[in-house]
């Protein structure tokens, strides 16, 4: 065991989620390692080590998952398991800006169907997609807990209610 | 404390609030209020969700208790200078009611007139972050008679006495479920709260531990003492990250005052507590989902028995309550059992917090006594439905709930009455549903909500609404064919009876409360291939009604395929106007006839929507301002 | 399973009829001893139940939906129905629904005739799917693994593959991924599971209820052999075959079919055939010989067995530490497999680059270890081992070569090397390999002979047995380990520390090889003690019951190897292991010197 987090220790991470991309060693590895020790022992500690290691790659990508897997003790199918089964991970490096339009009952009766079409179309890629220039990422969320404002999206942190299809191309200028 | 401040400003800041932009009306009023030089005197307190979120950003200012609504920073220096310093409400700020009258008092608005607030009682009242505000308004002192005046068994009696049914969706009898955990061999034993608050459109939740985290932290601790736990968890769904902040300050703060950790009350009784994030799958709501998380797995269910009262997490017996259920415990201690059951109805006692969202006026927050009717509910507390459209039905209990239609808008909204509809109170989210709602295309939405979170470990839910899915889904699209609803209701009656977790078990009944309320829209689709609703993409169409069109253009250059085209006169182009060629419905051919008379007066050639490059977007109708445009 | 305490029982009533059984028993069980079967798919009782299907299905008076009966604990008073027409109606729908999202190529199928699917859509009379599901995502099938093809696209999700690898074998190469109608069973992030830490084990495939994970098909070049004429064509049967081969075709199991097998593979046109059990007497020789040798010098002990390459393969990926005392002697077929292209070859002077070399195993594992780089001892270019088939897949020709086998006259094995003792024949059992070994050992060291063969004390099925024995005043202790979950534990010391063993014998299916992932598929939890009984009684029969009694074994060492751990015996019959050897060898077979051995392949004979 201790043979192989050595080895894993100075390779580089292979996903491009982050600038240390290529390089040797990846000063974020010790870091994981750190997150690991902290939650190792502890039951249940996959789901919260995966969220920070998630917080510090961007994603989780294969090198991040396996270095989570050998360092809590657990089989790399079963972290594979656990990281897919979840929505909020994400295995691929997600864009500059995350869009998040909630299609939650309250939303989509407000019209956020519309809104999703008009993200779509403005923005050229499938719901999931990242644009070609890594800049936005469209995604699909369930309920903000701000139905009051339906319907509603998330853009990084910025909430926007009440938004009407012809108002994304304004609204996303913000961002470009 | 608060006796030395002359006035209390409170910011509302839930979510709703954040999203319309409270914290820059929050950061002008302290930038004004120091200006002004009255940091001694009034003091601004960031509250949780005050309910009526639409209004956002929201402030009360007490003692007046005056509202005001729709805040922007600009406004600030007016409330300063016209209300705290001179005395005077800024009229234009504040909320008026269908008569138009401005209301300056909150507790006169029709919103928060007919609520009763228990579980809310401190939300939008005080600071969350303040454990003292908090405890000046009598909290932890039932934790207090608690561990210093009753047994565990007294507890339970009173919780039992109390009549409290489970908020999280099944309405289990609270009392009840204590007592079977208190009984249960094996140790350690765990006190859950389950905050993961999965049905779309319902944000009581998050409201609560937004604006009054310690309620539930009392109460879990009460639990904990209860049932003979030292340790409980909360497991909030990632989607809340304020809510998490809040907690987790409230919870360093109660062990900064001794209230968590050990010997609390110096009564020798130690409880802890931990929260558990979640990462995005509605299924974790659902108990032995949860505890399958917590562990730190797939969160799939467990078949039951054995219930998580004898073997929970980490296979210890384990209690697991809902928010809303937690926030009930500290004043029925308080107040006493007969207190609580003396409010609601004979078999729902208490108060409950609904989710107004959808077609209504106000949206938000309401707590309403069980048995308050949902005509009541929508009409009184909810303002009625937006441009005096027509109410056509409510959704209640999200997902796994059906729909009450318009002929049943006097029910009382408590668990009973609600099963024999066939809907179900659920978590409290209350959606409602005009005539510009689809019921086919709603259903369609639920099923493909729960399709999206099956665990995909039994077969009836993974097929099955998939199968669903599929047939539901070529409905809307004009696709359906003759016996596709006994089909749907074929399948729903097995589903629901051979689903391993209440996901799947409950996942049909949007289907058939539709079916069962408005089986003439299923047919319409399925053999007139029509979209009552207009709703149903493939099924409706938008046209311009010539004879009202004033050929601004405004529709064509909204449009964003370009599918808004002059009508080439038939004796130009005599060619062209087939319908068939071009795609131009027989409403634009007729219109090439009045088009002589419209070409006269404006010059301008009449237009007409191409159906084949149409997206059915529906912009071009929105921007007429002559209402010359329609969907049929 | 030795707890003696009683659980106290329930009375209950199934269809009218009153049943009684212990309480946690479920309605399942409960049923099945009143002699009333229910449809099952995810269960297994080798397995335990998940209640994901919901083909098990009853109704239970009071329940708010109909229950899985797997699952469902029986209580008191309880009244069951399982025949209802609301049960037929739902199990139905669950079956249909199951097979609209299936890809219906039972005719192409591995498991045609013997798939619980297509058992279940015959029992159940379905005669109409009425739901089609069309969008089902299509994956390839996962062919990187030596052992066994994954084919997802027939995957029900029953989980049984995912508990036994996880839960049994302690390996955890496949997990659930994703979910909803997206979930998958999958190594972490899809990749094969030639390239994830799998053991080639073999017992997903043996639990599988359907076609979703069977072994690799090696009847082809088998068939090519068969028909090239240039080619001499040797076959080994290994102990375990005999014991189960006859469930393939309709016979009880627990039926012994030595002599149906030798007379059969006549038939199929093998020119020898082989017993590997006469290997299984000549790794007694070696190991016997290397337990001595490290007990007279200290050397590393506990000795563990070698002969089982799943529980090898499993101590290379997760247990490197332990290597060190892994016996090097090579498995029984490897063992045959050197011996057959070395001494065969030459007393019968045949060139061994044209004999074609095949096994006939119980094992998927022996797929892959008849691959690794240094199981090429003899002086022929290829592998000394060219074809490994299961039980399953010789089953299969047999078939296709239309021949009765439940009708067979016996034949016989040919010699040289088909003489065996009754100690080969229970290497297919747990605890085999000990007892034989104990035989041997026993009698080598005090030079008495023993009164009674049988050690009892390592029989049986128990994942961890232990046993003392006396040999020349040495207090010899012995463990028995079944299954990579025991001894993983066994390994970590959890249980009880390896350090305290002198010789321990691992084998890496519940079971040993009678339950190997080759083997007949079953769903009877009685077939493990019937299967072991064969071999047992086999024993019992024959008049050598020693290893060491074994006369062409001595003559093996008298006209070639010399001495049991000579030079040569070195050469041929020993190995060495390396953390994870095979997966650096398929990245690079080239280099297989790289893992600081001597290339074995130089040694030629
Ligand atoms: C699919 C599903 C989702 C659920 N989601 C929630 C939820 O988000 N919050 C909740 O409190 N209970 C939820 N429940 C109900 C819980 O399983 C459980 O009954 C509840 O938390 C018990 O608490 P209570 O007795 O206080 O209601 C869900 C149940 C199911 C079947
Ligand atoms: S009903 Fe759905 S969510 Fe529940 S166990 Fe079955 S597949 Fe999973
Ligand atoms: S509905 Fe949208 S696409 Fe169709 S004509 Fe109007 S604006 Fe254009
Ligand atoms: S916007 Fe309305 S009035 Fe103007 S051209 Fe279009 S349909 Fe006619
Ligand atoms: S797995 Fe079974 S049902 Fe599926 S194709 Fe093969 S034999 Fe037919
Ligand atoms: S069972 Fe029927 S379909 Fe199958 S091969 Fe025979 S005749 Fe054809
Ligand atoms: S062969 Fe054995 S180790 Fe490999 S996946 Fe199957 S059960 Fe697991
Ligand atoms: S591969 Fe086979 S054993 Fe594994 S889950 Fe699929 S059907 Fe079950
Ligand atoms: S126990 Fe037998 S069948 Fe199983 S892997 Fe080992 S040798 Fe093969
Ligand atoms: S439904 Fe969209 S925020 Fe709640
Ligand atoms: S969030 Fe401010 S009123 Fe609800
Ligand atoms: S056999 Fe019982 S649920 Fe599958």
């Amino acid at each position: 065991m201790a043979v192989m987090s050595a080895t894993i220790g100075t390779a580089a991470c292979k996903c491009s989620c982050g600038s240390n991309a290529g390089k040797l060693v990846d000063d974020r590895f010790p870091k994981l390692d750190a997150i690991i020790a902290k939650y190792k022992g502890k039951p249940g500690a996959l789901i919260p080590v995966l969220h920070e290691a998630q917080q510090l790659f961007g994603c989780l990508s294969e090198d991040v998952q396996d270095r989570v897997a050998s360092g809590l003790g657990i089989s790399p199918s079963e972290v594979y398991g656990v990281s897919t089964f979840y929505s909020f991970f994400t295995l691929r490096p997600r864009g500059k800006w995350k869009i998040g339009v909630c299609l939650g009952t309250a939303c989509y009766v407000r019209g956020a169907a519309e809104v999703v079409e008009a993200l779509k179309k403005e923005l050229d890629i499938p719901v999931n997609g990242t644009t070609k220039d890594g800049r936005f990422t469209l995604e699909v969320v369930r309920c903000l807990g701000a139905c009051g404002l339906a319907p509603v999206m998330m853009i990084g942190d910025d909430v926007h209610g009440r938004v009407r299809p012809e108002q994304i191309p304004e609204i996303l200028k913000e961002y470009r | 404390m608060s006796s030395f401040y002359r006035a209390h400003v409170l910011v509302c800041a839930g979510a709703g609030c954040v999203s319309s932009g409270c914290k820059a009306v929050e950061q002008a009023l302290r930038a004004e209020v120091a200006q002004q030089g009255l940091d001694g005197e009034v003091k601004i307190i960031q509250t949780g969700c005050v309910g009526s979120c639409d209004q956002g950003p929201v402030i009360v200012v007490y003692p007046e208790g005056t509202f005001y609504r729709k805040v922007r920073p600009d406004d600030v220096p007016e409330i300063v200078e016209e209300h705290l310093l001179k005395g005077r409400p800024v009229e234009r700020l504040l909320y008026r009611d269908e008569s138009s009258e401005p209301v300056v008092n909150l507790e006169d608005i029709g919103f928060f007139k007919r609520q009763r607030k228990i579980v809310l009682r401190n939300c939008g009242v005080i600071n969350p972050e303040d454990i003292t505000e908090y405890i000046a308004r009598d909290g932890y002192e039932a934790l207090g008679r608690v561990l210093t005046e009753m047994t565990p068994e007294e507890v339970i009696d009173i919780v039992k006495r109390s009549g409290l049914r489970g908020r999280g969706g099944a309405g289990f009898p609270t009392g009840v479920k204590w007592g079977f955990t208190a009984k249960a061999a094996g140790s350690p034993k765990y006190v859950v709260c389950n905050a993961d608050e999965g049905d779309p459109g319902a944000f009581m939740d998050r409201s609560v531990l937004e604006g009054d985290p310690h309620s539930v932290i009392e109460a879990m601790a009460i639990a904990g003492y209860a049932i003979g736990s030292n340790q409980g968890y909360v497991y909030v769904r990632a989607e809340y990250p304020l809510a998490i902040e809040r907690l987790s300050i409230a919870i360093k703060q109660a062990r900064e005052y001794g209230l968590l950790g050990k010997d609390i009350f110096s009564t020798g009784f130690d409880f802890d507590l931990e929260i558990r994030v979640g990462a995005g799958a509605f299924v974790c709501g659902e108990e032995t989902a949860l505890i399958a998380s917590i562990e730190g797995r797939r969160g799939m269910p467990h078949p039951k028995p054995p219930f998580p009262a004898n073997e929970g997490l980490w296979g210890k017996p384990t209690l697991i309550n809902n928010v809303e259920t937690y926030a009930n415990i500290p004043p029925i201690i308080l107040n006493g059992p007969e207190w609580f059951a003396g409010i609601g109805t004979e078999k729902s006692k208490g108060t409950k917090v609904f989710a107004l969202a959808g077609k209504i006026n106000n949206t938000g927050l309401v707590e309403v006594p069980m048995g308050t009717t949902l005509r009541e509910i929508i009409y009184e507390v909810g303002g009625g439905i937006p441009g005096g459209r027509r109410f056509k039905a409510a959704q209640t209990g999200g997902p796994s709930g059906g729909c009450i239609p318009a002929e049943h808008l006097d029910v009382p909204m408590e668990y009973d009455s609600l099963v024999k509809l066939g809907a179900m109170m659920g978590s409290g989210g209350l959606i409602v549903m005009d005539d510009h709602t689809c019921m086919v295309d709603m259903a369609r939405f639920f099923l493909q909500f729960t399709q999206d979170e099956s665990c995909g470990k039994c077969t009836p839910c993974r097929e099955g609404t998939k199968v669903m899915l599929d047939i539901l889904t070529r409905i809307t699209e004009g696709k359906g064919r003759e016996g596709d609803v006994e089909l749907l209701e074929d399948l729903a009656r097995t589903i629901k009876n051979t689903a391993l977790c209440g996901l799947g078990q409950t996942a049909p009944n949007p289907v058939l409360s539709t079916i069962r309320y408005f089986r003439d829209e299923y047919e319409a689709h399925i053999r007139e291939k029509r979209c009552p609703a207009g709703v149903c993409q493939a099924l409706v169409k938008y046209e311009i009604i010539q004879d009202k069109c004033r050929r601004c253009g405004l529709c064509q250059k909204a449009c964003p395929v370009g599918a808004i085209e002059e009508v080439v006169a038939p004796e130009e182009e005599p060619v062209a106007v087939g319908a068939g060629a071009t795609g131009i419905t027989g409403t634009a051919v007729t219109a090439g006839a009045a088009a002589t008379a419209g070409a006269a007066r404006t010059k301008r050639k009449p237009l007409a929507i191409n159906q084949e490059k149409c997206l059915k977007c529906g912009v071009c109708m929105r921007e007429c301002r002559f209402q010359a445009i329609t969907r049929v | 399973m030795d707890t003696a305490r009683a659980k106290p029982k329930v009375k209950l009533t199934i269809d009218g009829r009153e049943v009684e059984i212990e309480q946690g028993a479920t309605v399942l069980e409960a049923a099945r001893k009143a002699g009333i079967d229910i449809p099952t798919l995810c269960y297994h009782p080798a397995v335990g139940p998940s209640g994901a299907c919901r083909v098990c299905i009853v109704e239970v008076e009071g329940a708010r939906t109909l229950v899985a009966s797997c699952v469902y604990p029986v209580a008191e008073g309880m009244v069951v129905r399982t025949n209802t027409a609301a049960v037929r109606a739902a199990r139905k729908t669950v079956v249909e629904l199951l097979i609209a999202g299936h890809p219906q190529d039972c005719l192409s199928c591995e498991r045609n005739g013997k798939c619980e699917l297509q058992a279940l859509a015959r029992n159940l009379g379905i005669r109409k799917v009425r739901y089609n599901i069309s969008d089902k995502e299509h994956r390839e099938p996962d062919t990187s693994s030596p052992s066994i093809v994954r084919n997802p696209d027939k995957c029900v999700l029953c989980g049984r593959c995912v508990t036994v690898c996880r839960d049994i074998q302690g390996v955890g190469a496949l997990s659930f991924a994703y979910r909803g109608r997206r979930t998958l069973v999958t190594p972490s992030f899809e990749h094969g599971l030639g390239e994830a830490k799998c053991t080639s084990c073999g017992q997903c495939s043996a639990v599988c209820p359907v076609g979703a994970i069977v072994e690799k098909d090696d009847t082809g070049v088998v068939w090519d052999a068969l028909d090239d004429p240039e080619k001499h064509v040797v076959v080994q049967v290994a102990p375990a075959v005999r014991a189960a081969l006859g469930e393939e075709f309709g016979m009880p199991a627990g039926t012994p079919v030595t002599g149906k097998i030798a007379q059969a593979l006549h038939m199929l046109g093998f020119d020898a055939v082989f017993d590997t059990q006469f290997a299984a007497d000549l790794t007694i020789m070696e190991e016997g010989h290397e337990f001595i040798e490290r007990l007279n010098r200290r050397g590393v002990l506990p000795l563990v067995t070698s002969c089982s390459p799943g529980w090898i393969r499993y101590c290379e990926q997760f247990h490197p530490e332990f290597l060190d005392h892994i016996s090097t002697c090579k498995s029984p077929q490897q063992m045959m497999g050197a011996v057959i292209k070395s001494y065969y070859a030459k007393i019968k002077g045949i060139d061994p680059s044209k004999i074609f070399s095949v096994s006939i195993m119980p094992c998927t594992a022996k797929k892959y270890e008849a691959k690794r780089p240094e199981m090429r001892t003899s002086s022929a270019p290829s592998q000394d081992v060219d074809a490994v088939l299961t039980t399953r897949e010789l089953a299969r020709m047999i078939r296709a070569a239309g021949i009765d086998f439940a009708n067979l006259e016996d034949g016989e094995f040919d010699s040289p090397l088909g003489i065996s003792s009754g100690a080969g024949t229970i290497f297919g059992v747990t605890g085999g390999v000990m007892e034989a070994a104990l035989r041997s050992v026993y009698e080598i060291l005090t030079k008495k002979t023993l009164g009674d063969v049988r050690f009892e004390a390592v029989r049986g099925f128990d994942g961890v047995r232990h046993a003392t024995i006396d040999i020349a005043g040495t207090q010899v202790r012995v463990a028995v380990v079944h299954g990579l979950g025991n001894a993983g534990r066994f390994l970590a010391g959890t249980e009880d520390s390896p350090d305290r063993y002198h010789f321990v014998e691992i084998m890496a299916c519940p079971g040993g090889c009678i339950c190997g992932g080759g083997q007949p598929i079953s769903l009877d939890p009685a077939v493990r003690q019937l299967r072991a009984s064969v071999l047992y009684r086999e024993d019992e029969r024959k008049p050598i019951r020693k290893s060491h009694e074994n006369v062409e074994v001595r003559r093996l060492y008298d006209t070639f190897l010399g001495q049991p751990g000579s030079e040569l015996a070195h050469r041929l019959l020993h190995t060495a292991y390396g953390p994870d050897a095979a997966r650096l060898a398929r990245e690079d077979r080239a280099h297989s010197a790289a893992f600081g051995r001597q290339p074995m392949s130089a040694a030629g004979v």
